[in-house]
C-alpha cells in the first residue's frame, strides 16, 4: 500500500521518459508508446486517487534526499489525483479521436515529433498539478508553452505559423510576468516551496510589512497566468490558435493547456498566498469583473462568426470567463464550481473540436455554415456528438454544463455583493450560448437546397474511422457521467480543496 | 411588391433568417483572423485605380485613420511602460535592500546550502550542489526545456528527404545549391580555428568536468563545446564535420544523455523519497571523482546543451544536420 505513494512521481517520470524515447523512433511506435503511457498514467492516478481518498489526507513526496525548504517536493491529495486522471483521459480521447486527422495533417517524417510534444505536455500537466514548489511550476509552465507552440505550428501552413507566433508572444509575456512575480515573492519570503512560503507570507501580512510588493506579486502572478489561459482582454490569440491546428491539438489546447495554468493559479491562491489575503487584495474582484465581461463578449464574438472553427474558439473565451468568475467569487463554493467547470469545459470543448473536424470532412473540408448544412446526416456519430457537446455547453439538464451553471449559481448566493451580477451574467450568457450553438445544430441538421448540392459536386463523404467514433462515444459518456453523477465528482473536489489547506 | 420586399429585407426577422442560414454576417462581423495573402504572382499588374485604392487603405501616408491608430498604439504602449516602470520602482523601494544581512533571503535555506552543502552533496561548488542535487528535479525540467525547444525548431525547419511536399523539395534543392559553395576558402578562418577549436574543446570539457569543483558546469561548458563545433563547421564545412558529427550522432547523444539523466535521477529520487540508502559514494570533496551523481549529470547536461546549440545552427543554416 505504501508503495502507491510513489505513483505520481512514476507518472511524471514515465511521461518525460517516453517523450525522450519518442524522438528517435518511428511515428508508429511513438503512437503506441504514447497510448501506453497515457493508459498507465490513468491507472496510476486512479490508484492514487483511491489511496488518498482511503487514507483521507494529502501526501507530500520528496523528490530527492532533502526535505521541504531545501529540496523539490510534489504533493497530492484527492483533487490533484482527480485532475491528473481526468487530464490523461481527455488527452487520450483527443488523440484517439483525432488519430486519422493527425496522419493527414502532419508530415510522416515528423509524426514522432508530434508525439514527443504530446508526451512532454502530459508530463508538464502532471508536474503543474502535483508540484509543491513554485519554481518547478515555472519550469513546467515553460515546457507546456513551448510544446503548445509546436502543436500549433505542426500543420506547417501559413495560418498555423502566424498563430504560433501570436501565441508565443502572448504566452511569453504571461510567463515573464509570472516569473517576476515568483522572483519578488522569493525576495520577500526567501522560500520557493509552497508550505514555507505560505507561512512566511502569513507572517509578513500579520506584521504589516511589504504591502506594495505583495500586491505586485498577486497582480503579476494572476495577470501572467490569466494571459496564458486567455482571459478576456488578452484573448486575441485564441481564435487563430484553436482554429487552425489539427483537431487533436485544438482539443488539447483549448481543453487542457489553459486549464493547467488555471489550476496552478488556484493552487497558488490557496497554498501560497492564502485565500483571506488574496480576498483582501481585491484582485479577485478584478478577475471576477473580467470573467463576467468575458462570458458575454466571448459569446457575442462567437455569434458574429461565419466560420465554425472560430465560433467554437470564441466560445472558449466565454467559458474561461465562467471559470474566472467562479474564482472571483472568493468563496470555497466558488472554487468548487470553477474546478468543476474546468472538468466540464475540458470534456466538452475537446468533444466539440474533434467532432467538428469530422463534420468538415464530410462537407468538402469547408468550415463555413453554408457548406456545413446537413453535415449531421452525412456523419451520424459526429453530428450526435456535436449536438451533445452543444447542449452541454448551453446547460441542458443531465449534461455537464448544467451542473456547472447550477454550482455557479448556488456559489453566488454566498457572496451577496456579487449575486445579482453573477445571476444576470449567467442568464445572458446562457441565452447567447443557446443562440449560436442551437443555430449550429439547426444548420447541421437542415436539408441542403438543390442548387447547393449541385454546386458542391466534389464533396467527399469521408467516413470517420472506428476509433474516432469510439472516442466520440466515450466523450459523450464522460459528459453524461459528469452531468448525471456529478455528486461524486463534486464531493471529491470539496474533499480535495479541504486537503489544500 | 418591391417596397414590401425592401421593408422585409431591412427587418430583424430577415437578418435573423440570413444569419441562421449562414448567408450573411450580422453587423459586419469583424474579421479578427489574420489574412495571409496568397502567394502573389509578380506578373499581376494592378491597374492604376486599384493600386490607388489599395494605397488609400494600406499606405500610412495616405490613410489618416491608420496613421492615427498607429500613433495611438505607440503612445499607449509608451504610457503603459512608463506606468509599469513607476509601479515597479515604487515597489523596489519597499523591498529589502541588496546585500542586507536582515533580508528574508538569508534564512535557514541558504544557511544549509552553505554549511552542509559539501558534506551532503560532495560538491565544493555550492551552486552545482544546489542545481544538481538539492533541486535536481528543476534542472531535469530545464534540460527538457532545451530538448523540446530543439524538437520545435526541427518541426519548423527540418527538410526531410522523404517528405512528399513539393515546396520542401524546392527549398532543399536551393539549399543544396547554396551549400556547394561551402567551405569558403577562408584561409584566416581555417588557420585560426585550427588553433582555437582544440583549445575550445579542451576548455569546454574542463568546465564540464570541474563543474562540481569550480564555477562552471554543464550549461556553461556545453555552450563552449557547442560554439567550438559551430566554429569548426564554419571553417571546414559540412563534409568534414559530418565525419564525426551527423544527425545520428546528435540523436544518439541527446537520447543517451537525457535517458541517463532520467534513469539516474529517478533512482536517486526513489531512494530519497523512500528513505533508502542510494549506495552512491560521495567521495572526497575536492577530488575530480567525487560528489556522487553530480559529475555524470553535469556531463549529460553539457552534452545536451552542446548538441542543442549545434543543432539550432545547422537547422537554420540548411534545414538538416
Amino acid at each position: 500500500m505504501e508503495f502507491i505513494r510513489n505513483f505520481p512521481f512514476f507518472s511524471i517520470i514515465l511521461a518525460m521518459f517516453s517523450g525522450i524515447i519518442s524522438s528517435v523512433i518511428s511515428g508508429k511506435w511513438a503512437r503506441r508508446i504514447n497510448l501506453v503511457m497515457l493508459c498507465t498514467v490513468m491507472t496510476l492516478s486512479g490508484a492514487t486517487l483511491w489511496y488518498t481518498a482511503h487514507i483521507g489526507e494529502s501526501i507530500t513526496f520528496m523528490m530527492g534526499h532533502f526535505p521541504a525548504p531545501w529540496g523539490n517536493e510534489i504533493r497530492f491529495g484527492v483533487l490533484e489525483c482527480l485532475m491528473a486522471f481526468f487530464f490523461a483521459l481527455i488527452m487520450l480521447l483527443s488523440i484517439l479521436g483525432g488519430q486519422a486527422r493527425i496522419v493527414e495533417d502532419v508530415e510522416d517524417t515528423k509524426l514522432n515529433l508530434f508525439y514527443v510534444l504530446l508526451n512532454l505536455m502530459m508530463s508538464s500537466f502532471l508536474a503543474l498539478i502535483y508540484t509543491n514548489d513554485l519554481f518547478t511550476g515555472y519550469v513546467f509552465v515553460e515546457i507546456n508553452t513551448i510544446a503548445a507552440c509546436g502543436m500549433i505550428m505542426m500543420r506547417q501552413n501559413g495560418h498555423g505559423i502566424v498563430a504560433a507566433i501570436r501565441y508565443m508572444v502572448m504566452a511569453q509575456i504571461g510567463s515573464g510576468l509570472f516569473l517576476i512575480g515568483i522572483c519578488i515573492l522569493y525576495g520577500i519570503t526567501g522560500q520557493l516551496l509552497m508550505v514555507p512560503a505560505n507561512s512566511a507570507v502569513q507572517t509578513i501580512v500579520a506584521n504589516g510589512q511589504y504591502v506594495i510588493p505583495l500586491v505586485v506579486i498577486i497582480v503579476f502572478i494572476s495577470v501572467g497566468l490569466g494571459i496564458k489561459s486567455g482571459l478576456f482582454p488578452f484573448h486575441s490569440w485564441i481564435p487563430d490558435t484553436y482554429g487552425y491546428a489539427t483537431p487533436t491539438a485544438s482539443a488539447i489546447l483549448s481543453g487542457l493547456v489553459s486549464k493547467g495554468y488555471i489550476f496552478l493559479l488556484i493552487k497558488i491562491i490557496y497554498r501560497v498566498i492564502g485565500l483571506p489575503v488574496i480576498a483582501n487584495s481585491k484582485i479577485l474582484n478584478v478577475l471576477f469583473g473580467l470573467g463576467v465581461v468575458a462570458m458575454i463578449m466571448g459569446s457575442v464574438y462567437a455569434i458574429l462568426q461565419k466560420d465554425m472553427r472560430k465560433m467554437i474558439a470564441y466560445s472558449s473565451v466565454a467559458q474561461i470567463g465562467y471559470i474566472y468568475m467562479g474564482i472571483g467569487l472568493a468563496t470555497t463554493a466558488g472554487f468548487v464550481a470553477a474546478i468543476f467547470h474546468i472538468l466540464t469545459h475540458a470534456a466538452t470543448k475537446a468533444l466539440l473540436f474533434v467532432s467538428a473536424r469530422e463534420l468538415y470532412e464530410v462537407s468538402g473540408g469547408k468550415t463555413d455554415f453554408k457548406s456545413l448544412r446537413g453535415a449531421g446526416y452525412r456523419s451520424r456519430m459526429a453530428g450526435l456528438a456535436f449536438s451533445v457537446g452543444s447542449l452541454a455547453m448551453v446547460g441542458f439538464p443531465m449534461l455537464a454544463g448544467f451542473i456547472s451553471k447550477y454550482l455557479f449559481a448556488t456559489a453566488a448566493i454566498e457572496s451577496p455583493h456579487k449575486m445579482l451580477i453573477t445571476f444576470t451574467a449567467l442568464i445572458i450568457s446562457t441565452f447567447l450560448n443557446a443562440a449560436y450553438f442551437l443555430k449550429t445544430m439547426v444548420t447541421i441538421y437542415s436539408e441542403r437546397k438543390q442548387y447547393e448540392k449541385e454546386f458542391n459536386l466534389q464533396e467527399s463523404v469521408n467516413k470517420s474511422s472506428l476509433m474516432t467514433r469510439i472516442a466520440l462515444l466515450v466523450f459523450v459518456l464522460t459528459n453524461v457521467f459528469l452531468g448525471s453523477f456529478s455528486n461524486i465528482v463534486v464531493d471529491v473536489i470539496q474533499k480535495g480543496l479541504a486537503m489544500f489547506g | 411588391m418591391s417596397k414590401i420586399r425592401k421593408n422585409y429585407e431591412k427587418s430583424f426577422a430577415y437578418r435573423l433568417k440570413q444569419w441562421v442560414n449562414g448567408d450573411l454576417d450580422i453587423a459586419d462581423a469583424k474579421q479578427l483572423e489574420v489574412q495571409i495573402p496568397e502567394k502573389k504572382e509578380p506578373e499581376v499588374f494592378l491597374n492604376s485605380m486599384e493600386q490607388e485604392t489599395l494605397d488609400d487603405i494600406y499606405d500610412e501616408r495616405r490613410n489618416k485613420l491608420l496613421r492615427r491608430m498607429d500613433l495611438l498604439s505607440k503612445a499607449a504602449s509608451v504610457v503603459l511602460c512608463v506606468v509599469l516602470i513607476a509601479f515597479l520602482l515604487v515597489m523596489v523601494a519597499d523591498m529589502p535592500g541588496f546585500g542586507d544581512a536582515a533580508s528574508p533571503v538569508n534564512n535557514e535555506v541558504a544557511a544549509r546550502y552553505i554549511e552542509s552543502g559539501i558534506p551532503e552533496t560532495g560538491a565544493v561548488n555550492f551552486v552545482t550542489g544546489m542545481i544538481l542535487d538539492y533541486r535536481a528535479f528543476d534542472t531535469f525540467g530545464e534540460s527538457n526545456v532545451l530538448f523540446i525547444a530543439c524538437i520545435c525548431v526541427q518541426i519548423l525547419l527540418r527538410l526531410d528527404k522523404k517528405s512528399k511536399r513539393k515546396e520542401v523539395q524546392d527549398i532543399k534543392k536551393s539549399a543544396a545549391k547554396e551549400l556547394k559553395k561551402e567551405p569558403g576558402e577562408d584561409l584566416i578562418l581555417q588557420k585560426v580555428s585550427m588553433v582555437l577549436v582544440p583549445l575550445l574543446f579542451v576548455f569546454g570539457i574542463y568546465i564540464i568536468l570541474n563543474g562540481h569543483l569550480s564555477p562552471g558546469g554543464g550549461f556553461s561548458g556545453g555552450s563552449v563545446l557547442g560554439a567550438a563545433l559551430i566554429l569548426y563547421l564554419s571553417a571546414f564545412g559540412y563534409e568534414k564535420t559530418e565525419k564525426f558529427f551527423s544527425q545520428k550522432t546528435f540523436k544518439a547523444i541527446t537520447l543517451s544523455a537525457l535517458s541517463f539523466y532520467c534513469l539516474a535521477k529517478s533512482y536517486s529520487f526513489f531512494t530519497g523519497a523512500n528513505h533508502l540508502e542510494s549506495g552512491i559514494p560521495l567521495g572526497t570533496p575536492g577530488n575530480i571523482l567525487s560528489s556522487g551523481l553530480i559529475l555524470p549529470l553535469n556531463i549529460c547536461v553539457g552534452l545536451v546543451v552542446a548538441c542543442t546549440m549545434y543543432g539550432f545552427y545547422t537547422l537554420f543554416r540548411k534545414g538538416d544536420f
